[in-house]
This record gives C-alpha cells, structure tokens and sequence, in this order.
C-alpha cells in the first residue's frame, strides 16, 4: 500500500532541481518547484560537506514561514548555521527529526504554501519516507492486518498481534502498577531499543526499570536463541506445512524480528566452544525412579548444571560493558523452548538453590505458560545460563549462539548406548550424552569451561546430590 | 540598648579580586561560586540591570539624601573603635577587609561561623573538586574520545571518601589561606555573630555569653545566603539536601532528582553523571536553564544534557518532597506550573534543592535602624548603600553580596565590598555590575558578562539602538580540535555603530578562563574596533575570542591613538 502512495504521489513533489544558489553564508536552498508544496533541502553548508545533522527545528510543524525566517539548525563538518527559508509558507511536516542525519541535498521537511496544503503535504512526507522511522512504527500494524490471513495455522496459533499484547507485562512497582518507574537512562535505552517500558519488568531498587533490565528485555524475546533449537515437548512439534504458503515472503513477527536482532548482536561477541561426554546410566536410573514424583530430564540437567556453576561462579558471569567481569548474584538457568512461530527460554531462578520436585513442578508451569504465551518478561529474560536440549530429537552433537547478555550457553545432545571401554580391558555398554558449550572468551576462558564440564559431568554421573 | 537576640553570619561567597597581596591562591578563588546568581524561586534569572533600575530610582540622588536616621538608639558615638566593621567573613567582607587596610582603614570582621563563607566552604571550592574529579572521569570513561586521541585506558573507578576529602581538604585549605591573609594584614577577626544595635554600633558575642559592643566609622552587612528551600519540601539532609549536604559527597544515589536547572543543578549534574548516577532535573520554567543566553542553554542541553543518563520535566513544581524512610524511597510530586494540577509523582533515591539561594540577614538588627528587608534582601542603592523603610539612606552602613541580592556571585561581592571601601576613602566608585563575569564549571564550561541576546534587544528597542550578534565555533579552533574537545560556541553580542561590547556567551573547553578579555574589556570601555586588533598567541583556545572579534561588523572605525583604552562605557 505503501508503495502505491509513494507511485501516486511523487510526480507532484519531484521537483525541477535548479543548481542551488551557493549563498555567502551557506543559506539554505529550497527548490523552485511547480506544486505548491516545496522541499527543504539539507544545504551543502562547506564544500566538504556531504551529509549534515539536524541540530534542532527552530519551527514546528504548522508553523507559518515568512520569507528568510530561520526554519532549522544544521550542524556541519564545520559549525552550526541556521537555515533560512527562501520561501514563504508553512512548514508542513518535518522528515528528518532533531538529531538525525541527511545527506546533502536530501529534502528534510515539506514547505506548503497555504494552510490547506498542510494535511497533503504530510500524507507525502508520511509515503515518501518509507525509511524513516515512522515506517517502522507502521510495522506492527501491517503484522495485525497481517495475522489473520493465515487461517490454516489455526490450531493453536495465536495471532501475532496478541502476541504483542501478551508480551507486555503491568509493571508491579507503585500504584499497584500504574504507573511505570524507570530511570532517566532505563527510558534513554528503551527509546533508542524501540522497546515499550511497559514490557519491561524493572529489578532496579523498588522495583524499578534500570537501564540493565531494559538491556535484558531487548535480548529477551529470544534470550535462547541459538539458531534451531528446538521444542522440549516432542509431542506437539513446531507447526510444519499447514501455515507457509510456499512462494511468499512473510515478514518476522516481533519476537522473530528480536530473534533476528540478537543473532546478529551475537556476533560482536568473541565465542568458543568446549565439548564434553558424559557418562548418564546412573542420572538415567536416578530419574527412572524418581520420574513418579513429577521430576522432568530437564529439571535434572537445569539442577545439575546450576550445582556445577556454584562451584564455578564465572562460567555464570557476563561481559556487559567489554570492561568488566559481571558476577551475577543467582543461579538462573534458562532453557530454550520452541513455541510457534520462534522460541523462548523460560527461566528456572535460583536452580542451585531450590529443590529437585518444586524445580520440576515449576518447569512444567512455565511451559504451560509459555505454550499459552502468557510468560512475564521476569519469567523468561533473567537467565544467567542457557540450556538448550535437542536430544529429544535423537540429535547427538550440535552448537549452540550464545545469547547476548549472557556468558555461556549449553548444547544438551541425545543419551544414546554407547560402545566403549572401562579400564579394566573390557568392552562394555554405558549411555553417553555429548554436551557442547559456547562461552564469550572475554570473561571465561577455556580452562574455565573445561573445570566446569568436568564438575557437572562428576554431578551427573553421581547424581544423588541432585535429590537434595 | 535594646538586647536583641543575636544570630549568625557567614553565609558569604567567595574570595576576593583583589589586585595584590595573596596571589598564592588566587587562581582557585576567582572562580565564580557555583551556587548563587539565580536569586531563590524557581531559577528566575536575576537580572542585575532590572534591579538596579528599581533601586537607583528609590534613591536617586547621591550625597544630598542622607539623612540620620531617627534613632531611638541615641546618637552615634563620636569616637570609634574601628573605622570599619564588616559583618560577615565570607568572599565578600575578605575583598573588603584587605581592600581597607591597603587604604589604611583600622578593620575589624565578624564571624559566627567559619571564615570563608559559604563560597569557601559550602560553595564554589568544594565543589571545583568535585567538578575536577568529574572531567576526569568523564574523560576517563570516554572511550570513543580516549580511542581517538590513541589512548587505551583500562575500566576508571573512584573512591567515595577520596573524592570527599578532596573537595573538605581544598576548603580547609583554602580557609586557612584567607584567615591568615586576613591575620597578617592585621585584620582583626572577632567571633560571634554581629548585630546592628544603632547607628555606627554593633554587638557580637556567641550565643550564651556576653555581647560585646564595638563602635565603627563605617559598616558593612556582608551575611550572605543560604541554600534556599522551597515550601512543602522537606529536608532530612541525607536522601533530600541542598548543596550543603551533597558538597560533603556521602553517597552517590543511584538516581537522583534535582530540583532547578540553573547553575548549581548543572553542575551537580555534571558531578553525579560522571561518577555514575542518573538524574532527572525538575524545572519550573519551560526550558532548561533558564538563566542564560537562549542559544547557549540550548547548546548546553544538546551536550551536557541530552546524550547523558539525565531526563527532565519542564514547567513543573516539585510542590512537595518527602524524603526516604519506613522503606520507601524518596517521593517527589509534581504540579504543572500553570495550570497548579497534579501531573506526575517520582521516586527516586534522593533528591537535590538546588532552586537557588535565600538571603540571611534574619537577627541582623535590621529593625534598630528601621530598615526593612524585601524577601530578605537588604535594599541598597548602586552604591551598595543601605535604605531604610522610608526610601532615605542610612549612613554609614553598606550592605554587599548576596545579601542585597543584586549579583549573587562571589566575585561580585567582593567587587562591591573594594567599591564601597573606595567611597569610605573619599573617592565616589560605582561598580558596573554588567562587566562580572559568570561562569558554570561544567565540561565543557560556560562563561557570560554582559547582556543576553534577548536582554539586549529589549534594552536596544528602548533606547533606540542597534544590535548586532556575531559567533564563532570551538570547531574552528585548532588548540580545541587538539584536545579533540572542539563542540562549543562563542557569541558576541555588540553595537555596530560603535563597537561597544554588551554580553559575551561562550559554552566550551577552558569558557571560564575566557570569558575575562571580555569582561576586561566591558570594564575598561575597550571597543571591538581597537580589540580586534590585539595579538593572541597560537595555538590557544584565545584565539576563539580573537575571531570572534574580528567576525563582528562594526561602522566606527579604530581608535587613532596608540592606548585603544578609552573612557569606561557605562552599561
């Protein structure tokens, strides 16, 4: 839709570009056109410069212009210098916003020449600038008008726009949450993230938003997001043919979008991997016999690996600031669950802490609730290690991204029998499980993972601390 | 005599400009006091011109207006002990006390307190130490800059009680200066705090012991300010305070509110940014800094507001703060300035006043020689000389600094405090308060003198002149671009049939050392046509000025004679 305004619309606005007038001072030069409505062009204020930065519009949209009246403050490789208006009109609508950048030449705001004008002129700008941001506030709406033409997905698809809606969460600060509490820097981020404080949960003082946790939620969305780990529930698989329509290109939904962000944010992060085999007859028999009570694999292995990294408290820290070692106070670990359309990594706080049965009753809660989509960001943005299990699949080996804002990730692969030899000289039969883990090298080092691998596998192979 | 209970003063400024003497510590007490010029309320700019204006037509005249006072406090006596008393050792009374005894005058100063006032130990000094510590920071923490000037500096981190110190070190250094500068001079400090019983006749004493009755040719009311704190505020001085409190730096919140933009909030944001806070400024009027040139206030908030952790809200009132306890934080409700409703409530982890300064001059015996305070100024004449309630001089008594609320400015009342000790000589000085400079110490700083660009359209409007505005960019200067610090301006605001020179704003690197060829030049009559024409060296962020200078379009040609000094320009 977008493209046909932008077809109708720009005959009017192209104009006749005359050779800019180069005035003494480096005036602006709006153009001569033959519609009524002109543009205002970032001037070329030196002849070095190529783009210029709006420092600010020293006229507001619907403001009247008179001729040579300052309009806008462009900041060149040089100086400020005022823009004066070579017309008289109104200023119509603004495209380049304070602080953001054009190249020379490019037009920054529209110039109606009367009032009536002003409503078409902003229609134009508005079509015109499919780049700007405001294209990318239209996104979500495009996704809603979008959600319902995929009908065959209906199963147990929730349509993308609600999805939106349940990722927001009441800020439980103040009021009762009313209101929302962020700090001046928390709202800078969250501007510059394009990201909705009230999406946020804050783990500031009183519960306020800090500029960590917004941090933390732009990564969430996808915290777990190696690229292709799949569910943990092999009884509902990811929705497979019924919902593409070969042929199409679709647009990400919000959380595939964040997804997209965070893999690509994931490769400024220096990684490397130290695999593991371990040894799982006796976890195997553990959860055999304790399986009645409730207990899930995965609570094991979240259980385990939490008890391995409280003894190896900097394969649970983070690199935030590039400077820094973050030692992250609690044991969370978060494990990655393939939900339509994307994934999420519910997060299992305090792992080391809590006990064996409550950990398993609270896993197949958040399951539940992230199989409803009604996770709050709390629940699924605070992990401090990732687990990400494909073993299910009979998968036996695989690599895992770490997620930014975290320091490790781990791949879990199948426990298969496996042929191998005991020390004694005899050939025998014992289930083998490869895990794989990616850590950021900037603050865990390979001794580091090796230490930690070699704790977890003496965990899992004399599991009887895990009941405790 | 009537027993007035007596109370204290020492809420003065900073230290003096004196031209001799002390240089030893000269350079740290030039600097303007961050904490004053905005008289209290809510940052409305002090405009020293409209004041005078307002004062000067109570008392027009000069001598022929002097009139005893009816005292029912006797006659004066006829033999003194001194030939001058000034009340109040603070920036302003030391600039008086070593101005008087250079002229010979027999001087004695009055402190309740501690000498030094609040410049040297609640204000201006502490507070360069903190603003030293946090360019450095700032610096430190600056990758980007770091990395282009090919620097690698691994993570900056500092001590809470290192850098309180500090800032308590330099004040008592500081103070110990001005205290033996005063001693060997032969100054007599006398201690207690002074009260004005008649004229030409005042008691001290500290409280619970007996006044002692000293009797002075001339007086001076040096008492200064204290931090001023708006209704409905309350003060714990640990999670809500004034400058007092966040000057001795006992913790650095994580997030903190200051209230008003002016210079003490700016430069208390300066100090809390860099050493890690966040801070959300609270400002009644509808822009930030609403005291200086329009231009620079919106420069400044493009460079030492908007890209740093500080949020704001503008056109409000912190109408009611109540401090940290029982586990919640500190709560601040604001009001909508126009139209008084309930908009918004904060919490934060603490919250600075910072909306300016309130005259103290309460206990002072004002009421002896019947004169009354306005808001608690003391009224004066250009001549810093002190008005009773019925419009008529009091003799012998002058009133400067803060005080009288004409420039709130350390350096002014100092300035004021040397004018009136050259009229008690015998020779008339009116001070020409548009020639002191101001200037904030953040990073980069900003400096003015003079008119702003609005002030002087008004001012040229009535009186019928033109006004023409000429700017430079720190981006041109080579010296800035070395230091790889080249975002500042430079604005001159001037008369181009004359050249003469009504306001000087400069944001950027090293502005409060700048501002003073300006300043120097508003005090000495200098026009822009003979100034441009004087010689900076190179490299040097000077040069800024010098173009500057040379930019300015001005009709009159240059002064034929060698000296360009010509007869001081009255403003």
């Amino acid at each position: 839709m977008a493209n046909v305004l932008q077809t109708s619309f720009l005959p009017s606005i192209s104009s006749l570009r005359r050779t800019p007038i180069s005035g003494s001072k480096g005036k602006s030069q709006s153009l001569q056109v033959k519609a009524k409505i002109r543009e205002i062009f970032m001037p070329a204020l030196s002849s070095t410069m190529t783009e210029g930065k709006i420092v600010s519009w020293m006229k507001s949209e619907g403001d009247k212009l008179s001729k040579g009246e300052s309009v806008v403050v462009v900041e060149s490789d040089k100086a400020d210098m005022d823009v004066e208006s070579f017309h008289e009109g109104f200023l119509a609508a603004i495209m380049v916003e304070e602080g953001g950048v054009a190249p020379v030449g490019s037009a920054i705001a529209l110039l109606a020449e009367t009032e009536d004008e002003i409503a078409e002129a902003k229609a134009k700008s508005q079509s015109s600038s499919s780049t700007s941001p405001k294209a990318v506030e239209e996104q979500p709406k495009q996704i809603e008008e979008a959600a319902p033409d995929v009908p065959a997905a209906a199963a147990p698809t929730v349509s993308a726009s609600k999805t939106v809606a349940l990722w927001s969460a009441v800020h439980p600060a103040s009021e009762g949450g009313k209101r929302i509490v962020a700090s001046p820097y928390a709202k800078k981020l969250a501007k510059e993230l394009k990201l909705d404080l009230g999406t946020v949960v804050g783990t500031g003082p009183m519960g306020r938003i800090v500029a960590k946790d917004v941090e933390a939620a732009a990564a969430a969305g996808t915290t777990a997001a190696p690229a292709g780990t799949v569910a943990v529930s092999p009884s509902k698989p990811a929705p497979v043919a019924p919902g593409i329509e070969l042929g199409t290109v679709v647009p990400f939904t919000t959380m595939q979008g964040a997804v997209s962000r965070n893999m690509v944010e994931s490769l400024s992060v220096p990684t490397f991997r130290v695999g593991y085999t371990i040894t799982t007859n006796e976890l195997d028999a553990l959860y055999k016999k304790i399986k009645s009570k409730g207990v899930t694999m995965t609570a094991l292995l979240a259980k385990a690996t939490a008890l391995a990294l409280a003894q190896h408290p900097v394969v649970n820290s983070c690199c935030r600031d590039g400077n820094s070692f973050t030692y992250n106070s609690s044991i969370n670990i978060a494990v990655a669950v393939a939900i339509d359309g994307g994934l999420i990594t519910p997060v299992l706080q305090d792992a080391d802490k809590v006990d064996i049965y409550t950990l398993s009753r609270k896993w197949k809660e958040l399951v539940d609730k992230a199989r409803a989509k009604q996770l709050q960001p709390h629940e699924y943005n605070t992990g401090t290690f990732t687990l990400s299990n494909l073993g299910m699949f009979g998968v036996d080996r695989f690599d895992a991204i770490l997620p930014p804002g975290t320091g490790a990730i781990m791949a879990v692969g199948a426990s298969q029998p496996t042929v191998v030899a005991s020390k004694d000289g005899r050939i025998g039969m014992k289930n083998q499980m490869q895990v794989n883990v990616t850590a950021d090298h900037r603050v865990i080092y390979g001794a580091d993972l090796a230490a930690f691998l070699q704790t977890l596998a003496k965990i899992v192979e004399d599991p009887k601390d895990l009941t405790f | 005599m009537h027993s007035t209970s007596a109370l204290s003063f020492s809420q003065a400024t900073s230290v003096p400009t004196t031209n001799y003497a002390f240089h030893s510590h000269c350079p740290l007490n030039l600097r303007f006091c961050g904490l004053t010029t905005q008289a209290f309320g809510f940052s409305f700019s002090t405009h020293s011109a409209s004041t005078r204006l307002r004062l000067s037509t109570r008392a027009p005249g000069h001598s022929n207006k002097i009139s005893a006072s009816p005292g029912h406090n006797g006659t004066p006596p006829t033999s003194f002990d001194y030939d001058l008393i000034i009340i109040g050792a603070g920036v302003g009374g030391h600039g008086a006390a070593l101005h008087a005894v250079e002229k010979g005058l027999k001087t004695a100063i009055i402190e309740g307190d501690v000498v030094g006032g609040t410049c040297v130990n609640r204000g201006c000094v502490p507070s360069k130490a903190l603003l030293a510590v946090s360019g450095r920071m700032r610096e430190l923490q600056s990758e980007h800059h770091m990395k282009a000037l090919g620097l690698q500096v691994s993570a900056a981190g500092y001590d809470r009680q290192a850098v309180a110190d500090h800032a308590n070190n330099l004040a008592s250094k500081i103070r110990s200066n001005l205290t033996n500068s005063m001693k060997a001079l032969g100054v007599d400090i006398l201690t207690g705090f002074g009260t004005i019983v008649g004229p030409q006749k005042v008691k001290y004493g500290k409280v619970g012991f007996t006044d002692t009755m000293v009797t002075a040719k001339d007086i001076i009311i040096a008492t200064g300010s204290v931090p001023f704190v708006p209704k409905g505020i309350e003060v714990d001085g640990k999670t809500v305070i004034t400058s007092d409190h966040a000057l001795k730096l006992e913790f650095v919140p994580d997030w903190i509110a200051i209230v008003g933009s002016g210079y003490i909030g700016l430069e208390f944001s300066d100090v809390y940014t860099a050493l890690g806070s966040e801070v959300t400024f609270i400002e009644a009027l509808d822009q930030l800094m609403p005291g200086f040139d329009p231009e620079i206030s919106k420069l400044a908030q493009r460079v030492l507001v908007n890209p740093r952790k500080i949020d704001y809200h503008t056109g409000v009132f912190a109408t009611k703060i109540t401090p940290a306890r029982d586990g919640k934080p500190v709560i601040i409700e604001l009001t909508d300035a126009k139209t008084k409703e309930h908009k918004d409530t904060l919490e934060v982890d603490a919250a600075l006043i910072a909306t300016g300064r309130a005259p103290f001059t309460n206990g002072l015996g004002l009421e002896n020689i019947s004169v009354v305070t306005q808001r608690g100024f003391v009224p004066v004449d250009e001549r810093m000389r002190v008005i009773d309630a019925n419009g008529n001089l009091v003799p012998h008594l002058y009133c400067i600094g803060d005080a009288n609320g004409k420039m709130m400015l350390a350096h002014a009342a100092s300035a004021q405090g040397i004018s009136v000790v050259e009229q008690v000589t015998g020779k008339d000085h009116v001070l020409n308060h548009l020639s002191i400079p101001a200037a904030c110490f953040t990073h980069p700083e900003i400096s003015m003198v003079g008119l702003t660009e609005p002030q002087a359209r008004e001012k040229a409007e009535k009186e019928g002149f033109e006004v023409s505005v000429a700017k430079t960019s720190f981006k041109a200067n080579t010296k800035a671009l070395a230091e790889n610090e080249s975002e500042g301006l430079a604005k001159l605001i001037y008369r181009p049939e004359n050249g003469e020179i009504l306001g000087v704003h400069i944001f950027g690197l090293h502005a409060a050392d700048l501002i003073h060829e300006a300043s120097n030049a508003i005090t000495l009559g200098t026009r822009i046509q003979d100034i441009k024409f004087a010689v900076h060296a190179h490299p040097t962020l000077s040069e800024v000025l010098d173009e500057l200078f040379k930019s300015a379009k001005v009709k009159a040609p240059a002064s034929t004679s060698s000296s360009p000094v010509s007869d001081p320009v009255s403003a």
